[in-house]
């Protein structure tokens, strides 16, 4: 070796093809974890039909919703967003976990989109939905859960809480980006879905509530959208619920995305 | 602005964290081809140079470029050239080493079918075949310490960086990491590999940067980094319970400075500009002073003696057996 050269590779593709290529890749390393790291398998699988058969059983005897014939009918568009919201917290710690063993560093040394690390992993989380929301429906309709509404609104349903998903996916990312440690990232996304959920119509209806909580539960966004799922799957009119529940993932998205790879982009191991 | 030629050129880089001035200041060069180790101890400011020319962290004043394009300003083109391989193994626990491998290629713009080849052709030079469909997880430390210099080498970088890449690895795990970058090396990359072995800035790097408290003290290849300490060093080791003074004595004015003595391990060290010539001498003079010794070397000075020199202080003394002369003659 005589002249040694330092030359830059030149890029195979470039602009929305290599962000796509780049998040199909991550995407892919994510899915290959969720079948390898036991707890997120747990997540994805046990807790959720946990989650279904609890709560029909220890709530379904004592409350009773107006206009439906089984709590279990009332439970599960909000037990969907309980499951997809506790799954989301394994982001903010993933992110943390990469974080801490330098992953991020090698990521962001390489030429690839600086979203994509992000991105990747907010859509193989909406793919483990999708399974997590499939297994939760087949245990619903074992015991007595029905969608009322017609296919297109039970489709629309799933695809809402999908939706729920990739936000909470991205906010918990976030999350994760600024915690930086994995213990802390999971108990900071876990808390603020118990809080709203718990402070929601996702259990039981928000005029039941004493009237402080009432104000609050009724904006809620979790109130939201689970009510735009319960209408879709139960039936009755959806339109503004929908609107709704939509306005607010897109808005929430429209900050969080930006804030998640403007922080990503500058994140180090310490 | 930096010359074509150089595949790392930095000027006046200043970092620091809170208080801690990490980078005071650096100007230092690897030419393209070339292979330069920065060495210096813990908190020297090594790794900090490492993430600011990985584009991983911005100086807070200075300039750097990596084949000739500004870290800062450039870093997409920068990222196109480089490979890093850190202190820690950054690897995906939960993939096999081929998976590893092979999403690290995807992601510097390999097709599949080349990323797939290139992971196996790194498992075969790195010697992971057998692990291959293994997930991480299950590897040694010294398997990880491989495996993510491979993936360091999958876009075939121009320029290499490497912080410790020996770290926490068995002699035999280290020697062999030497061979493989060694052979790498002659292939043009260019490298710049942090340590703070002085062993290995000596053998694996043609030009050494000596870097303490984020300033660099001294610049040059290992032979004139000794030269500056002086020539060759005679020792002598007094057999267990006898006075190694009374060697000392007998040496006296041999070399070009007073020899020294251990006192706790017997050993006296007496600096010599001509070695071999002197030996002659000094067997006449222990026979004549009835004097056995159990040991008797000519060694050149280790780097350790050139950061002794250059610091007061000894940079191995915690991480190599070197013995540390106690000055008391």
């Amino acid at each position: 070796m005589t002249t040694a050269e330092v030359q830059a590779r030149s890029p195979r593709l470039s602009g929305p093809a290599w962000l796509i290529d780049n998040v199909g890749t991550v995407t892919w390393r994510n899915l290959h974890r969720l079948v390898r790291v036991p707890t997120l398998i747990v997540f994805a699988t046990v807790q959720p039909v946990l989650f279904v058969l609890l709560f029909t059983y220890t709530f379904g005897g004592a409350v009773q919703p107006p206009g439906v014939q089984r709590y279990v009918d009332y439970l599960l568009p909000g037990i969907f967003v309980l499951a997809i919201g506790f799954g989301a917290s394994q982001t903010g710690v993933a992110i943390a976990d990469d974080i801490t063993n330098g992953m991020i560093d090698r990521f962001r040394s390489l030429p690839m989109t600086r979203s994509a690390v992000l991105a990747g992993r907010t859509v193989a989380d909406a793919v483990r939905n999708l399974f997590v929301l499939g297994l939760m429906t087949s245990i619903g309709y074992a015991i007595g859960f029905r969608f009322h509404a017609g296919a297109a609104a039970a489709l629309a349903a799933i695809g809402l809480a999908i939706a729920v998903g990739v936000l909470l996916s991205w906010v918990n990312a976030l999350i994760g980006l600024l915690v930086r440690d994995p213990e802390a990232a999971g108990l900071a996304g876990l808390l603020p879905v118990i809080l709203l959920t718990f402070t929601s119509s996702t259990f039981v209806p928000v005029d039941t509530m004493p009237g402080w909580l009432q104000a609050f539960a009724k904006v809620n966004p979790v109130t939201v959208t689970v009510d735009a799922m319960r209408a879709l799957s139960l039936g009755g009119p959806t339109a503004s619920h929908l609107w709704h529940a939509l306005a607010w993932i897109v808005g929430l998205l429209s900050l969080a995305i930006p804030a998640a790879v403007a922080s990503y982009r500058h994140t180090t191991k310490a | 602005m930096a010359e074509i030629k150089s595949a790392v050129v930095t000027e006046g880089l200043r970092k620091r964290f809170g208080d801690v001035r990490a980078l005071d200041g650096v100007d230092m060069e690897v030419a393209a081809g070339g292979v330069v180790g920065l060495l210096g101890p813990n908190g020297a400011g090594k790794t900090t140079m490492v993430r600011i020319l990985s584009t991983l962290l911005p100086p807070d004043a200075g300039r750097a470029w990596v084949g000739g394009f500004d870290v800062v300003r450039q870093s997409e083109r920068v990222r196109r050239l480089i490979g890093l391989s850190g202190q820690y193994a950054a690897l995906d626990a939960y993939l096999t080493g081929a998976e590893n491998l092979r999403m690290i290629g995807r992601l510097s713009g390999l097709t599949r079918a080349a990323a797939r080849v290139r992971a196996e052709e790194l498992l075969h030079l790195f010697d992971l075949v057998p692990a291959a469909r293994r997930t991480v997880r299950t590897y040694s430390g010294g398997m990880r310490r491989r495996l993510d210099v491979a993936a360091s080498l999958v876009a075939r970088p121009a320029v290499l960086f490497l912080d410790e890449p020996t770290t926490g690895l068995d002699p035999r795990g280290r020697i062999g990491l030497w061979r493989l970058l060694t052979s790498l090396t002659r292939e043009g990359m260019s490298v710049l590999l942090t340590t703070q072995y002085l062993e290995e800035a000596d053998r694996l790097a043609d030009q050494i940067v000596v870097l303490d408290a984020g300033r660099v003290i001294a610049t040059g290849t290992a032979e004139q980094l000794k030269t500056r300490v002086g020539g060759e060093r005679l020792e002598l080791q007094a057999p267990p319970g006898e006075d190694p003074v009374a060697l000392a004595v007998a040496l006296n004015g041999l070399g070009h400075d007073a020899p020294t003595v251990d006192t706790v391990t017997g050993r006296v060290i007496v600096p010599v500009k001509d070695g071999p010539a002197v030996l002659p001498e000094v067997a006449t003079r222990l026979a004549n002073a009835g004097l056995q010794v159990t040991d008797l070397a000519l060694r050149r000075p280790t780097l350790d003696d050139v950061f002794l020199t250059l610091t007061g202080q000894s940079i191995g003394s915690a991480t190599t057996a070197d013995p540390v002369p106690v000055r008391t003659a």
